[in-house]
């Protein structure tokens, strides 16, 4: 997949439920549409969370993977 | 996404009103909006003198359920206060304190803290909560 920069980064580590989501909300509200935003998590809960914030809000989730501590999700802000 | 999530909250207890700021704060973060109406020990916990204070748990909770609730303060996770004050950052949440339970336990609108947007009537809840689901905690 080619390679994708990343514009911002919203660091959720540490943070459980539900703000890694609020976090994310509250930084796309300052960005242009297109951004691309980097979120870090570490809430097990995050992986499902952003698959449905993405879908129900129309941000594009690019990519998401994880090193086994920390969940990365790659978002395109609509 | 577009009917309002309404929350009756009755209970004051900090486990029940933090899963109320958790619901406002998830559906804050989808656009969703949020009309809180507080009514009876809710309310009470509300008033600016006592809103940062300990306001105990639901019975069930128990000691263990005590020290699992220590155990995820101490490792940050925000008071209900502030996720609340999150949630309303991001747009849309109203909360609203019920007028009878004002008139319950002797209120004024100036002891609440600044998070109680205003008071109304059961009546003006109902208008405001559309076609949106109602959810008592």
């Amino acid at each position: 997949m080619p390679l994708i920069e990343v514009e911002t980064t919203v660091d959720a580590r540490n943070l459980s439920c539900p703000m890694p989501i609020v976090k994310t909300a509250q930084a796309m509200k300052t960005l242009a549409g297109g951004t691309i935003v980097e979120v870090l998590a570490t809430d097990p809960g995050s992986t499902r969370d952003f698959v449905a914030w993405c879908k129900s809000t129309g941000n594009e989730l690019v990519d998401q993977s994880s090193d086994g501590a920390v969940y990365r999700f790659v978002i395109r802000r609509k | 996404m577009d009917e309002p999530l309404n929350l009756v909250l009755f209970s004051g207890t900090d486990d029940k009103l933090q899963a109320a700021a958790v619901l406002t704060a998830g559906a804050a973060a989808l656009g969703k909006p949020v009309n809180i109406f507080l009514q009876y020990w809710a309310l009470d916990a509300f008033r600016a003198d006592r809103i940062g204070r300990d306001h105990g748990l639901a019975p069930e909770a128990g000691p263990s359920g005590r020290a699992a609730v220590d155990a995820l303060a101490e490792a940050g996770q925000a008071s209900w206060a502030d996720t609340l004050r999150q949630a309303k950052d991001l747009g849309g949440v109203d909360i609203e304190a019920c007028s009878l339970s004002m008139d319950l336990l002797h209120i004024e609108q100036d002891d609440l803290d600044p998070l109680v947007d205003g008071v109304e009537g059961v009546t003006a809840f109902y208008l405001n909560a559309g076609e949106g689901q109602v959810v008592f905690i």
